[in-house]
Parts: C-alpha cells; sequence; structure tokens
C-alpha cells in the first residue's frame, strides 16, 4: 500500500516492484491531515446554491439532509477554493487549534 | 551446435534480439550503437522478427516504451550509447524500480564535452546506481549469449529485474567476429515465455509506480536492492545452464593465470582480451602474473574478487571511466572496498586509460605494468592513481 504514509509493513512484505495489487483504495488514504486551515459554513448566509460542492478539487463536501454543504473533514486539506468562489461569502477559513 | 558465421558483432547481437523472438523493439539511434537498431528494423520491416518496431523521438521514449510494454507483459528491447543514455537516465531508474525486465544493450561510448562518439565506459558510468543487473561483455559471442541471458535472468520470478549488456563501442559494435548462433531448439530448452506477475490489463487493475511516501519508500527501495543482491543465485544459475545449453561456461568474473601470479591485472570489457596476450607475453619474459576480467557489475562479485585475489601481491586495476574527484576509476574504488576487511590486502595501483577509444596496445599495458611495480614500492594511498598515456602527466 504505498499511497499510505504510516504503515507497519515490513520491506520483505513490499509488493513486487511497490505494486498495488487492489484498486480503489485511494478512498483509505487521509489526506485530512495535511490541512491548516479548515472551511466552517455560516447557514444563515447559505443559499444551497453547491457553487462550493462543484468546486471542491477533491470531491470532499457533501450534502446535507436538509440541503447545506459540510467538508468531510477526513479528506479535506483546507485549500479554501469553497470559501473563495462561495458567491454569499458563507464559508470562513478557521485556523486548526492544534 | 549452432552454425559459426562471421558477422558484425552490432548485427549478430540484432540476430540474437530476434532469436529471443521480442514483442516490441523502442530505439533511437545513436552512434556507436546505430547498426544494431538498423538491423533490428530491417528484420521487422521483412517480416522476419514478429514484433512492433516504433522508431521513437527520443531515448527518453524508448525507455518509456519499453517501460509501458514490459509492464503489460511484453519482451521488449532497447540499446543506446552516452548522450541517448543521459537523456533516458530518468525512465532507467524507474524501469528498475517498478521491476520490469527489459534488455538493453550499451553501447559503451564517452559523455560529452568534448564531443566523443569513441569508447569508454563514463556512460556506464553515469548509471551505475540505477538498480539494473549490468554485465560487461568481452567479444562479439559474449554480447549474443547475453542477449538470452539477460531475457532469461531478468524475466524469471526469482529476479525480475531489467538488464544492461555492456559492450564497447566500435571495438565491439564495428567488428567483425565469428559468432556460433544458437539452434531455434536450444533458445527454447534455455529462454521459457515471460510470465509477469503483475501486468497492466483492465480485468485486473493494479497500480504501478505510485506514491511512496516516507513512511514506506525505504521499505520499497529495500526490496528493490535486495531483489538485486538475490538475484545473483539466479544469474549463476542462468550461467549454468547457458554452458549446459551452447558449451559456453561464464562467471561473474573470469580468471587467467592467477594461480600462482603474484601480480594481477583486473579489466572490465573488451581491455580483458588484449591483458590476456600481455600476460603471457610477461610470463615468457619471466613475470609472476594473472588477469581477472570482471563480467558482473552489478550485483558486484565481492565474494569471488576477495577468493581470486587471496596470495596476490599486488592488484593493477585498469579503468576506462573518470570518477571525478574521487579515489581513481569506478572499479578501482569498488575493489578497494571489497578488500578492505582482508588481511594481507594486496597494494593497488589503477590505472585510467583508453578514453575515447585511445588505443592501450600490449606494449601500453606492459609499461603500465613495469610502472606499477615502481609504483607499489611508494606504498601509494589510495587516491593515487595515474592516468595513463596523458601528455604532461
Amino acid at each position: 500500500m504505498v499511497g499510505k504514509t504510516k504503515t507497519d509493513l515490513t520491506w520483505q512484505e513490499i509488493e513486487i516492484g511497490g505494486i498495488v495489487p487492489t484498486p480503489g483504495n485511494a478512498a483509505e488514504y487521509k489526506t485530512g491531515d495535511w490541512r491548516s486551515i479548515r472551511p466552517v459554513w455560516d447557514r444563515n448566509r447559505c443559499v444551497k446554491c453547491g457553487i462550493c460542492y462543484v468546486f471542491c478539487p477533491d470531491a470532499a463536501i457533501y450534502e446535507d439532509d436538509e440541503g447545506y454543504f459540510e467538508a468531510d473533514l477526513f479528506y479535506c486539506k483546507g485549500c479554501g477554493i469553497c470559501a473563495h468562489e462561495c458567491p454569499t461569502q458563507a464559508i470562513a477559513m478557521v485556523e486548526e487549534e492544534e | 551446435m549452432g552454425k559459426r558465421i562471421g558477422l558484425e558483432v552490432s548485427l549478430s547481437a540484432a540476430e540474437a534480439v530476434k532469436m529471443a523472438n521480442v514483442d516490441c523493439i523502442a530505439a533511437y539511434p545513436i552512434t556507436p550503437q546505430t547498426h544494431i537498431v538498423e538491423h533490428l528494423s530491417e528484420l521487422v520491416n521483412n517480416g522476419d522478427l514478429d514484433a512492433e518496431f516504433i522508431p521513437v523521438e527520443s531515448e527518453h521514449s524508448a525507455m518509456s516504451v519499453c517501460t509501458g510494454v514490459a509492464a503489460v507483459g511484453a519482451r521488449t528491447f532497447t540499446c543506446t550509447s552516452s548522450q541517448g543514455l543521459a537523456l533516458m537516465n530518468e525512465i532507467v531508474h524507474i524501469a528498475a524500480s517498478m521491476r520490469l525486465p527489459i534488455v538493453m544493450i550499451l553501447a559503451n561510448r564517452s559523455m560529452s564535452a568534448p564531443i566523443s562518439i569513441w569508447n569508454d565506459h563514463t556512460d556506464v558510468m553515469s548509471i551505475r546506481d540505477c538498480g539494473w543487473i549490468q554485465v560487461f561483455a568481452n567479444n562479439g559471442q559474449e554480447v549474443f549469449d547475453h542477449v538470452l541471458f539477460g531475457y532469461r535472468v531478468g524475466e524469471s520470478a526469482q529476479v525480475l529485474l531489467p538488464v544492461m549488456i555492456h559492450m564497447d563501442g566500435f571495438i565491439l559494435t564495428h567488428v567483425i567476429e565469428p559468432v556460433e548462433f544458437w539452434e531455434e531448439e536450444q533458445v527454447k530448452e534455455y529462454l521459457p515465455d515471460f510470465k509477469p506477475i503483475y501486468a497492466l490489463h483492465p480485468d485486473r487493475p493494479v497500480t504501478m509506480g505510485g506514491l511512496g511516501g516516507p513512511g514506506i519508500f525505504s521499505e520499497v527501495k529495500v526490496s528493490q536492492d535486495e531483489a538485486l543482491i538475490q538475484s545473483k543465485g539466479e544469474i549463476l544459475s542462468a550461467w549454468k545452464e547457458l554452458g549446459d545449453v551452447v558449451g559456453r561456461h561464464y562467471h561473474p568474473i573470469e580468471t587467467y593465470k592467477i594461480e600462482d601470479a603474484e601480480t594481477i591485472f583486473i579489466t572490465q570489457g573488451s581491455f580483458g582480451e588484449t591483458v590476456s596476450l600481455v600476460v603471457d607475453e610477461l610470463r615468457d619474459e619471466g613475470e609472476s602474473v594473472g588477469l581477472i576480467m570482471n563480467r558482473l557489475w552489478r550485483p558486484f562479485p565481492f565474494e569471488e574478487f576477495r577468493e581470486a585475489t587471496k596470495g596476490a601481491k599486488n592488484l593493477v586495476v585498469i579503468d576506462r571511466a573518470i570518477s571525478f574527484g574521487g579515489q581513481g576509476g569506478p572499479l578501482a574504488i569498488e575493489l578497494r572496498s571489497a578488500l578492505y576487511k582482508e588481511k594481507n590486502q594486496p597494494t593497488f595501483a589503477n590505472f585510467i586509460c583508453g578514453l575515447a577509444s585511445r588505443d592501450v596496445t600490449i606494449a601500453d599495458f606492459k609499461n603500465i605494468y613495469r610502472r606499477a611495480m615502481e609504483k607499489v614500492k611508494e606504498n601509494p594511498r589510495e587516491e593515487d592513481f595515474e592516468y595513463y598515456g596523458v601528455r604532461g602527466k
């Protein structure tokens, strides 16, 4: 599983040529720990247009049951594109505490 | 026994590639490798070889194509020299890391500048640490045999590594030599079909050449290095089988009259055959000399060298490449490391010569021997190597 940065594999357990022999496991790769700022939505300003959802380069924004949008923090890298694109300035980028 | 044919070594090398029944050749012509590529393109064009010939726009593309072809599980060949190797450098490393059994002939040529189309080993040394199995050939027959050996070893499930065959540019590529071709049955017996463990296929998706961060990179590279070190077992058995099939016997190092020799010459590449004549002549003059020709450059035959040089008083190491600012030529550096912990270490005299095909004759090697005998009395330090035959030195 070459894509993982944290693993217990020894060199003997590495597949030949570092091949990843199973498909679809990029989803297991946590990119959320790259983040230093995260998006926070102000629902009073949000008009549910979905532009943040469309522009997110990591498909890390999902729509909840009420039609509002949230970031999946397992993947969100905190790039801020959603906040930049939001037409009503409903998204603030907030510093991660630790 | 196969037919013995007088043929230019480049053409016989291409005929060996044909006998290996490759699926794809991707190559860009560069002197002195050109005749190999030209002949292969003729063989494909005339229908003598059922393979895809891809006339790529650069050496970088040549090695990229070979990498892709090997990744789908097909047999592939390329060859280059010098600047061409430098241009493909990026992918040369990747082919080894991805464990793809490509076979490449390197027609050894100097690296520019000044521009030189002539022979030495500075191109070899630029990819010394690229992770390929690397063998040196002394003559045309050895080139022919090692093309088939290259696929046999590289494609073995225990190895899965690319193999590079070094042949001296012009000195070998452009001479006509008698070469014994293999019979079709001998090739069939020796070289099974390539059956990769992983191959790119839409029905069985895998990822090759993925990202490897700090948490996994070292483990991946150690597994690669172990694969190269462990490949030696398969290399030895492939040489053994080659001997059984065609009656020519190869070893990591080839020795000549070293049993009782006080002084041993050590060479790589086509110098070996010249120095074997020098050894005969010096012995006629009463000198106690022998010769070791190194065949296996990577993985380096440390144990064989330790064994073969036991009892020798002096080593005269002939390098055909410069390691700028280093302790002499690359072969000498390797040998000093190999013998560092040995008791009764022999003295070292290291000479760099034959750059850009400058002739080093039998008389020159005798001069080198005499100079070496003077030098060992001076108890030289590691970095005290000499350029032989350079004006002003």
